[in-house]
């Protein structure tokens, strides 16, 4: 069984950590990533940018609607996501219109820049 | 991260929020800040124990509000109550004051305790201290010692502050859309203020230094609050890009490296992402300003993968811009360095000749003049230049600069004679 483990926390407070601790906590991070790593059981792994860097779509009566900022609503839950390889957030953008534009539901595709990604080993 | 620190940071994190609703509650800095402190010491008292609350800044807000009151109501002893209604919602739970305050509230609480510090009749040097103190919460030590003064003299310039702004008047009523944007712009360039205080005072010890990190986690907070600001993406933007270089910005023994000349593997390539897009972010609004046009220019030089890579063309269209749109001796100086590595220093010289009246006592222009006429081998006037600069130097590292200068010069022109 494959599984998404996801983190939450105050960006306000993960942001004002000092250059020091935060490379330590990536390093301690990184550390159990390691072992799970080694018994071939864990794929990729990201840390997002901070939320000011999102933008969100969202799909409009006549077009989509574009904002800044992430997804903050509290009656839809997280159902997904993709990792996608582009130069611009305007062709991250488009790629995630795209997605909208086949879904029938009238969910939402926040955009959010990596800050850091680990392919991971192969999994299936 | 033990207790402490983690209750530290919460508090650090949570200041800004609860300060400013509390001085919407109190309508004055001193009330507000014996408040807030009394909600740490709380705070401190009881987390540890209880472990932290879910909202840390609607309990600041919450305990400091009703702890200002129990104050209020000390000192009036001899006044009759307030009328029972005013008092009444003092009994609200704090999972009820959370749900009242909401973004909006926040939003606008938190504008205002940054614009109180922009006061127009307050010099940019106590608009920063003022900040410090009262928004991101730094010890009257730290801003002095950035200032290179006392504590005392700090503490004095921040009371007299303070009583500046508590005498003007501070405004209370919501701003409608005109006077929010107003507020918004003067909050950034004071924001941006901090940052260049922190910037210039080029000191590679950046524990000593917190301003420029300071700067950006203001300059988060308000793209937090206003996500939909392109200039204010373009002011996070610009700082991330000058702070991604500060590993790289001063040699071993505390010297200047120039941009050209910087180990652009030490920048901090996760700033540059994020400032890159923040700029993407910025355009799609297609409402240029200063803060963009100085972000992407510095974009520019975060893109280049050598220094001989640099795009001076496009960077000296974007200053003929910035100039168009906030004209200033300043700006051509910086389009001056632009010019010259186009079109040479003849050029730029030119550009920046008919600056001399207005930049005779600014540190750059000599320091850029006498690096156009090393150039163009007037070395004589190079000399009186670089001198001139030296004497304007505002740091050690400045001056240290210029004094490079005149030594490579020497070399050259004994070269030349030979």
């Amino acid at each position: 069984m494959l599984y998404a483990v996801l983190c939450y926390d105050a960006e306000s407070e993960v942001n004002a950590w000092s250059k020091e601790l935060d490379a330590k906590v990536m390093a301690d991070l990184g550390a159990v990533n390691q072992r799970y790593a080694e018994a071939g059981k864990l794929g990729p792994v990201a840390r997002l940018m901070p939320t000011t860097a999102a933008v969100t779509v969202r799909k409009g009566a006549t077009d989509d609607i574009i904002m800044d900022g992430p997804f903050a609503e509290t009656k839809e839950q997280f159902l997904g996501f993709f990792v996608l390889d582009v130069e611009t957030l305007e062709e991250a953008i488009t790629f995630a219109r795209e997605l909208s534009a086949v879904n029938p539901a009238n969910g939402t595709y926040e955009v959010r820049p990596l800050q850091y990604f680990n392919p991971g080993v192969p999994i299936t | 991260m033990t207790e402490l620190a983690w209750i530290d940071l919460a508090l650090t994190s949570a200041r800004p929020q609860a300060m400013g609703a509390l001085l919407r509650y109190f309508r004055d800095l001193d009330m507000a800040e014996e408040a807030y402190q009394e909600a740490c010491l709380r705070a401190l008292k009881t987390w540890p124990d209880k472990g932290p609350p879910r909202d840390p800044a609607a309990w600041l807000i919450f305990v400091g509000r009703n702890s200002g009151i129990d104050q209020v109501r000390k000192r009036a002893r001899h006044q009759p109550l307030p009328p029972e209604e005013v008092l009444s919602d003092l009994e609200d739970t704090e999972s009820d004051l959370a749900d009242r305050l909401d973004g909006a509230h926040y939003r606008d609480d938190i504008l205002r305790l940054l614009f109180v510090c922009c006061h127009k009749d307050l010099p940019a040097t106590q608009q920063i201290a003022l900040a410090l103190r009262i928004v991101s919460g730094l010890s009257v030590r730290q801003i002095a010692r950035a200032f290179l003064v006392s504590e005392a003299a700090m503490e004095q310039r921040i009371t007299r502050a303070k009583a500046k702004v508590g005498a003007a008047g501070i405004p209370f009523e919501t701003p409608d859309a005109v006077a929010r944007a107003e507020r918004l712009g003067l909050v950034a360039a004071m924001i941006y203020l901090v940052f260049n205080e922190g910037y210039s005072a080029g000191v590679p010890d950046k524990a000593d230094t917190p301003f420029c990190a300071e700067a950006i986690r203001l300059a988060r907070l308000l793209l937090k609050l206003f996500p939909a600001e392109p200039e204010i993406m373009g002011l996070t933007a610009l700082l991330l890009l000058q702070h991604s270089r500060l590993a790289a910005r001063f040699d071993k023994d505390g010297q200047i490296v120039l941009l050209e000349d910087q180990d652009r593997s030490l920048w901090d390539r996760s700033l540059i992402d994020e400032a890159l897009v923040l700029i993407d972010k910025a355009i799609r609004h297609r409402a240029p300003g200063a803060f963009q046009i100085q972000a992407a220019i510095a974009a520019l030089h975060a893109r280049a993968k050598t220094a001989a890579e640099t795009d001076w063309f496009e960077i000296d269209l974007l200053y003929q811009t910035l100039e168009r749109l906030q004209p200033s001796p300043v700006v051509r100086l910086n389009r001056a360095v632009a010019v010259s590595k186009r079109e040479g220093p003849e050029a730029a010289l030119a550009l920046i000749e008919p600056l001399a009246d207005k930049l005779n006592g600014y540190f750059y222009f000599h320091g850029l003049r006498g690096g156009l006429l090393k150039q163009l081998g007037r070395y004589g006037e190079a000399h009186e230049a670089f001198d001139r600069a030296i004497a304007l130097a505002t740091s050690s590292a400045e001056a240290a600069h210029i004094r490079q200068h005149l030594d490579s010069m020497q070399r050259e022109r004994a070269a030349a004679e030979k």
